[in-house]
């Protein structure tokens, strides 16, 4: 695992200006890891399914993500082809000096200065014409997420440069109240399956449960950033997750979707209250290299790295 | 797969006797040249019927789309990966039966018709490891050839690999899909957890 420095090591709060190129920077460095140096939750989840792996096929293709891991450790070389599709997860302290506005343009124009500094492939178009600004970022993109801590004094930025095999790979549905849990069960086992290989398994695999159609979706992409295979707080959730990844497992869809033990490395499950009319359930895949990459800003500026 | 894989070393052109040796589960590992291809470079060739000066008889086409830059006149790999081989799954047919394209490297597999075109055809479907492009980018010696660069990066890229793997033969030449088998075995082990859980 690289522990060199990923980026500035201040933001400097005190200068007006300065703190927010400083932030074009955080993001950027934010970019560029997340792409090349994986989070320690993954690295041991893919060597501990390595291990456990029976089958002589999917224990070779477990063999060459480890091997990846390294060489992108030791080259610098970008994990995946994929740069993804950025989207930003940040909360901010009510006690933080920071224009939210200037730090959601901050965070966008990083994406785009790391893709032109390190030749990343940009992977962001139109949606109609197809067109594409070279630089990973275009109308609403990066996506950014904001949550505010009261009483808090930092500032936290996550980034999730989303592969298209496993975003692809998302699934909604309006349930209804009669179809209880056996079919919201039944419906996330169902999209798992149908995906297959297409979303790079062994997966996380991303639950939202209740909410709205908007909501019910944004909680299962915020399912797939918590480190993999920890447990929701709650029991009765914990045990879902739970009982869905075994399911999973047993179908032997494996690695790469040509057989063995592990599909999921995982199953996370959020939720929010919903309508009494309404059972929304949503699915969102993250594949197996699950890119995230954090950091930290402190009222005075120092800046803290990690996943 | 009851058989226990074999490890072979394959140069394209690909011999169709070669091709049809090959067994579901052996790993196969490449040397010369593989041709990039991907959404854009596929249409062009077949919707719009543009073909380069070159015989792709016996030839390794790759699905990727990748990152390089530029160093004098030379392209150099930045980042080359595969990608999701079912979109490009309409083309297979042009690419193994009309320019007899002997193997194509993917990922996520292909659709039942591309299974019975690749049957016909002698072609063989090869899987590599998803999300792995780290290694599989060391594992390019040089970009040979760029054509249509209007496309970038979604052009027709000539590449020249060694010890490029491992691959998986994941589509054989006589109809056999590793894909197609375990998605049923799946369908049949989710019926039985269905029947256990009672749902």
């Amino acid at each position: 695992m690289t522990t060199t420095a990923t980026g500035p090591a201040r933001v400097r709060w005190e200068d007006g200006e300065g703190a927010y190129d400083d932030l074009v920077e955080v993001s950027a460095a934010l970019y560029k890891k997340a792409l090349t140096d994986l989070p320690p939750d993954v690295r041991s989840a893919v060597r501990r399914t390595q291990h456990a792996e029976v089958e002589a096929g999917a224990r070779r293709r477990l063999e060459v993500m480890v091997e990846a891991i390294s060489v992108s450790d030791e080259s610098g070389i970008i994990v995946c082809q994929d740069t993804g599709i950025c989207v930003f997860f940040i909360r901010i302290g009510t006690e933080a000096a920071v224009n939210g506005a200037r730090l959601v343009e901050a965070l966008r124009a990083g994406v785009a200065r790391a893709t032109e500094r390190h030749h990343l492939r940009s992977s962001i178009v139109h949606p109609l014409t197809r067109e594409n600004r070279q630089d990973n970022t275009g109308v609403g993109i990066p996506d950014v997420h904001v949550e505010f801590e009261d009483g808090g004094d930092e500032v936290e930025i996550l980034i999730v440069p989303k592969g298209s095999g496993s975003e692809n790979m998302s699934f909604m549905k309006m349930l209804q109240p009669a179809d209880g849990v056996a079919g919201v069960k039944r419906f996330i086992l169902e999209s798992v399956v149908e995906a297959g290989p297409r979303p790079c398994p062994p997966t996380v695999v991303g639950v939202g449960l209740g909410g709205t159609s908007d909501l019910v979706t944004a909680l299962a992409k915020r399912a797939i950033l918590r480190p993999v295979g920890e447990p929701h707080p709650e029991p009765e959730i914990a045990d879902l997750e739970e009982e869905l990844l075994e399911v999973l497992n047993s179908t032997g869809i494996g690695p790469q979707g040509l057989g063995g033990a592990t599909t999921s490395f995982a199953v996370h499950v959020e939720y929010a209250a919903t309508h009494i009319s309404s059972n929304p359930v949503a699915v969102n895949i993250q594949c197996w290299r699950g890119e995230r990459a954090r950091a930290t800003v402190a009222a005075d500026g120092g800046v803290t790295y990690g996943y | 797969m009851a058989t226990e894989p074999r490890q072979v070393r394959l140069a394209p052109p690909l011999r169709a006797e070669d091709l049809r040796e090959l067994r579901l589960g052996d790993e196969v590992w490449l040397d010369g040249i593989v041709w990039g291809v991907r959404d854009a470079s596929l249409i062009r060739l077949f919707d719009e019927g543009q073909r380069p000066d070159v015989d792709f008889a016996g030839a390794v086409f790759l699905h990727t789309a990748p990152s390089v830059r530029r160093d004098g006149d030379r392209w150099l790999p930045v980042s080359v990966g595969t990608t999701t081989s079912m979109r490009s799954d309409r083309f297979t047919g042009g690419c193994v039966v009309d320019l007899g394209v002997g193997a194509i490297v993917g990922k996520g597999g292909l659709s039942a018709r591309s299974v019975a075109q690749l049957q016909q055809a002698g072609s063989v479907y090869l899987a590599i490891t998803g999300g792995a492009a780290s290694p599989e980018t060391q594992q390019i010696e040089e970009i040979e050839d760029v054509v249509w660069t209007d496309l970038m990066p979604e052009c027709l890229w000539k590449f020249r690999v060694k010890d490029f793997g491992p691959l998986f033969v994941a589509i054989d030449a006589h109809g056999g899909s590793q894909y197609q088998a375990v998605q049923d075995r799946a369908a049949e082990r989710l019926a039985a957890a269905y029947e256990r859980l009672g749902l």
